[in-house]
């Protein structure tokens, strides 16, 4: 069930153009698959009218808070990067479909570039706890070592492989020219990240007869399925980002 | 207990609050936030007689307080509306009224009658006033006989509470309410979004697909609540009133400047519980300046 809550910012780390921010609420949460969004309300910033759409990048049950890793792109996310531990924050969770949790025996590759690394780790984590046998592998890249954050938590998770195209990090290059490819066995990719990156992963799966679901972040409003402003052009016509994804398996895009 | 009931011509409203279209889905979607049986009605997705798949993306983009669409009417049409959606909302408790649109007047027609024959529908929504399609849509809506025209050809075929949604893109829209009226329109809902636009200084392109798009939100509500005062001045039948209404006193406002009912529409978006709240808010505002009844509020500003 979708729930508006209001959550308190209890901790904050901040980076050169993002900031993590964990957020506690009195009440339960609700159950959360990875890959789903929240739609946070932006107060006090007069350029954010609408609610900013932002992945759940970790949860907490037991201490009610979730964690979003949050990317300054304009005023809004940039407002949001800036509260301060105390503040208060509207949340409306949790929104989307999220991944398809991979089977027994299923070798996933979990592939995140820039801030779309965010949803990876929680869903990783709920691969681990569904399906222990799965150990996922992450692949990760930046432009440069500064916008892989928070890398530590990803370790705990999983093998961790990196690409930065300054070289700066890992391997230099993109996420799809990343030496693992060749050497390790994949047969389900997920991916997150900028569009031309999820173009390129979408199309090393075609080749290679790989399944692949990627996350869209197309510009919404609602975030439940009403407006019909952040649609994608399928297989089956335009359809919600918001509501029938934002993950999508690549069957069912037209790119 | 303050009363809230609105009683329109063939629809009664348990109180004025209804949600506007495109803005609220079939229901369905805010169902986890609102109580359905709270509000008024519920107004749901323009539906035309064939399915449409809207515009291309992108059709939105933010501007100071408010929004511009170009969704472009984006629906399975109207025989799939009464096959697999009505089913599933035919029973709300609230007023459960459809949007209708069309790009010429036998579409409007033939989608109306077929709406017409559904019994827990008491009421449509004649969109003539859609500025996101290229034919039709609100081109009946800015002219008097091009709203004469499409709202008597409606009315012949359909026989519950006709609602005709007005377009704000006009000279004079009391002319327009006016000219529906004479076809027969039970009401008039105003006001439908205002033709704008947004460009991108560094790729100097427009922001959205379609160039133009129909601003809404809360920058539109002063245009919305003079609009609703020179209406329902000049007509005679009740007005709806929408347009930036994100709050109980935002209401209350629109209430005193005419409109029997309000809408809201984009409010929706920012907080999926703000219609229940509003219809709470009414009350509380009668409760407090000791109003009996929502029906005092009607047209009573005080000049």
């Amino acid at each position: 069930m979708k729930k508006i809550i209001d959550f308190e910012v209890i901790e904050k780390r901040s980076f050169p153009r993002a900031a993590l921010l964990r957020l506690h609420c009195a009440q339960p949460l609700p159950a959360i698959r990875g890959g789903q969004f929240v739609q946070v309300r932006v107060d006090g910033c007069d350029k954010a009218y609408l609610r900013r759409p932002i992945s759940i990048h970790d949860v907490d049950y037991q201490n009610n808070t979730i964690d979003l890793l949050i990317q300054e792109k304009h005023e809004g996310t940039k407002a949001l990067c800036a509260l301060p531990v105390g503040a208060n924050v509207n949340v409306v969770l949790p929104l989307g479909n999220g991944f398809t949790m991979p089977e027994k025996g299923d070798n996933v590759l979990l592939v995140g570039g820039g801030i779309g690394i965010a949803p990876l780790l929680y869903f990783a984590k709920t691969i681990c706890q569904d399906v222990p046998t799965c150990a996922p592998t992450f692949l990760l890249g930046g432009r440069s070592k500064d916008d892989l954050m928070l890398l530590d938590r990803f370790r705990e998770v999983g093998e961790v492989a990196i690409t930065t195209n300054d070289g700066s990090l890992g391997e230099a290059g993109f996420v799809t020219q990343h030496s693992l490819w060749n050497t390790k066995k994949i047969n389900k990719i997920y991916a997150c990240g900028p569009m031309p990156m999820m173009k390129a992963v979408a199309k090393l799966a075609r080749e290679r007869g790989l399944w692949c679901e990627v996350s869209l972040e197309n510009q919404m409003a609602c975030g439940i399925g009403a407006c019909l402003c952040c649609v994608e052009n399928t297989t089956e016509g335009n359809v919600c980002v918001c509501k029938e994804g934002p993950v999508f398996n690549i069957e069912r895009l037209l790119w | 207990m303050v009363k809230t009931e609105i009683k329109l011509k063939g629809l009664t409203l348990k109180n004025p609050v209804m949600t506007a279209s495109g803005t609220f889905g079939y229901g369905e979607e805010y169902a986890d936030f609102v109580d359905l049986s709270e509000l008024g009605g519920i107004i749901v997705k323009g539906t035309t007689l064939h399915h449409r798949e809207g515009n291309p993306y992108p059709r939105m983009a933010e501007t100071p307080m408010g929004m511009l669409n170009c969704v472009g009417l984006q629906n399975k049409g109207v025989d799939y509306f009464i096959e697999t959606i009505y089913p599933r909302i035919k029973n709300y408790k609230t007023n459960v009224l459809v949007n209708v649109s069309g790009s010429n007047i036998d579409d409007y027609v033939t989608a109306a009658a077929k709406i017409d024959a559904l019994e827990n529908i008491p009421a449509i929504e004649l969109n003539v006033s859609c500025p996101n399609v290229k034919q039709g849509g609100m081109a009946f809506g800015v002219t008097c006989s091009g709203i004469e025209q499409v709202t008597k050809a409606v009315r012949e075929v359909y026989h519950k509470h006709l609602m005709v949604k007005l377009s704000p893109n006009v000279t004079n829209i009391a002319e327009i309410a006016l000219a529906a009226e004479a076809a027969g329109a039970d009401s008039v809902s105003l006001i439908n979004t205002l033709l704008g636009m947004a460009i991108d200084a560094e790729t100097r392109k427009p922001v959205l697909s379609m160039v133009t798009g129909g601003l809404s939100g809360a920058c539109v509500k002063p245009v919305a609540l003079r609009m609703v005062w020179q209406v329902s001045r000049a007509v005679k039948i009740p007005v709806i009133g929408l347009g930036g209404i994100s709050s109980a006193t935002d209401a209350i406002e629109f209430l005193l400047a005419g409109a029997s009912a309000i809408e809201i529409g984009t409010a929706n978006f920012i907080d999926p519980a703000i219609s229940a709240k509003v219809a709470k808010g009414i009350v509380e505002y009668c409760e407090k300046h000791g109003v009996e009844d929502v029906n005092e509020l009607v047209g009573g500003l005080i000049i």
